[in-house]
């Protein structure tokens, strides 16, 4: 059972999460029965590899009733039917979180990268460059440490840290949690910073607006080839570090033209987080984004209201 | 594609419907797992060890349906084999091919007892 509040997140901690008794879950997730599962020592002591795989490569059972080889062989033995995406229940809360920031006007984004590509580095700059004008939160997500989170701390904007032990990556059901300990005000930014993994925070949704890929040139150019999944599920790239370009042979246009070829639709924008070179585009992107967000909230209040004032001129003229 | 997460994935579907369905062991679980999923088949196999562990599911035999990658070729405009993402078109050689099967990721059914 996860010891942070039993809800199944294994090994994940949330700060501040574990000193309350009781908490309330008014974010917008649901905890169904049998969300908690035990996993307590599971991955800590060794045993026989024990799981065997039936493989049948190509071959499509579809269709009703029992398929062949699958029908019920014991007498008390019944087949239950299924059918759901293994990552369903992730796509679900993300749904949730996306709902919740649409009401609220924020403007989630969820920055992926390699660890070290400098994301809580442009972070610090982002969130000093922008807080005079914006409302900004940060959740941090990182196996181990809260230093990211005290690193955003330090510039004055509200952060929390998730620590997801040995998951490397976040998911939308953690993001829940630190969303409800933040308590975000409407029409603010919110920056989620994901664990340093190329691989599989690009599978899962955190019902952000955009995933937004930092790639240093550090790195090779050959990265979006390499980590495909993520530069297709991003909506812009940050190409970082661009002050060290005259002590490195890292060849910009090719790097983009890989990325292209992955993503047609790929924004690509230069920036160094430490100079502050491009950083003017990438925040006019953030706030871009933030003002359509405001906006969405404002026309669904102003939706609201109109309907409201309809309604009592009709009951006006019945009453 | 990260195993340990989707391991824990089919664990929480399979004991929300052990606890919709009120059964208290499963013998057999039957996935579908589509070539361009980018699982690894071995490393899931050995995430389930861990995870199945202590559960209604210890000791299940995993069923696995592997579907084939197809894609649509906007070049030529018609439905291609895929062997790979973002791989180019086996007609004709360009970079346009969506994905139309292969990437499922589905728990299809189970055995209870
Ligand atoms: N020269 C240079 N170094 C940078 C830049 N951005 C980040 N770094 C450095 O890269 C290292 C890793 O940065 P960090 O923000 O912790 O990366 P993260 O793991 O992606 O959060 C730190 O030493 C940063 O000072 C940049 O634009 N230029
Ligand atoms: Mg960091
Ligand atoms: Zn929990
Ligand atoms: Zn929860
Ligand atoms: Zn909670
Ligand atoms: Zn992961
Ligand atoms: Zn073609």
């Amino acid at each position: 059972m996860c010891t942070v509040c039993g809800c199944g997140q294994g090994e994940t901690r949330i700060e501040g999460h574990d000193d309350e008794n009781a908490h309330g879950h008014d974010h917008p997730h649901t905890h169904e029965p049998g969300h908690a599962h035990s996993h307590a020592d599971g991955a800590t002591h060794s045993h026989p590899h024990a799981t065997h795989f039936h493989q049948h490569q190509g071959d499509l059972h579809y269709g009703l009733g029992p398929a062949h080889a699958h029908a019920p062989g014991l007498s008390q033995e019944r087949m239950v039917r299924i059918e759901q995406d293994i990552l369903g229940k992730n796509n679900a809360y993300a749904d949730g979180n996306r709902k919740h920031f649409a009401e609220h006007g924020i403007f989630a984004v969820n920055l992926v990268s390699s660890p070290g590509s400098g994301k809580t580095t442009l972070l610090v700059k982002s969130i000093d460059l922008l807080k005079d004008k914006a409302k900004v939160a940060v959740v941090e997500g990182d196996q181990q440490t809260s230093n990211d989170a005290d690193r955003i701390r330090a510039t004055g904007a509200p952060a929390i840290q998730v620590n997801t032990g040995k998951g490397c990556h976040l998911d939308a059901h953690m993001v829940g949690h630190a969303l409800e300990r933040l308590a975000l005000p409407d029409d603010s930014l919110l920056m989620i910073e994901n664990v340093g993994n190329l691989v599989c925070p690009a599978a899962f949704d955190l019902g952000e607006a955009h995933k937004v890929v930092i790639l240093s040139v550090t790195e090779g150019e050959d990265k979006p080839l390499k980590y495909p999944d993520m530069f297709n599920a991003a909506d812009l790239m940050l190409l970082n570090k661009i002050d060290l370009l005259p002590y490195l042979n890292f060849d910009v246009a090719q790097c983009i033209e890989y990325a292209r070829r992955i993503n047609p639709k790929l924004e690509v924008m230069q920036v160094s987080a430490t100079s502050g070179a491009g950083m003017e585009e990438w925040l006019a992107w953030l706030t871009a984004g933030l003002d359509v967000a405001i906006a969405a909230r404002q026309q669904n209040v102003n939706l609201l209201k109109k309907r409201i004032a309809e309604l009592e001129a009709r009951l006006a003229v019945n009453g | 594609m990260h195993e340990m997460s989707l391991a824990e994935g089919i664990l929480q579907i399979v004991e929300d419907a052990a606890a919709r369905q009120g059964f208290k062991r499963v013998t057999e679980v039957r996935l579908e797992i589509g070539a361009l999923a980018g699982v690894e088949i071995e490393a899931l196999g050995f995430c389930l060890d861990v995870v199945l562990k202590d559960s209604v599911a210890e000791g299940a035999r995993i069923e696995l349906e592997k579907t084939p990658g197809t894609g649509y070729c906007l070049g030529c405009g018609e439905t291609v084999p895929v062997n790979a993402l973002y791989e180019a078109c086996p007609n004709c050689g360009g970079y346009q091919v969506q994905a139309t099967g292969g990437t499922e990721m589905r728990v299809k059914d189970l055995l209870v007892e």
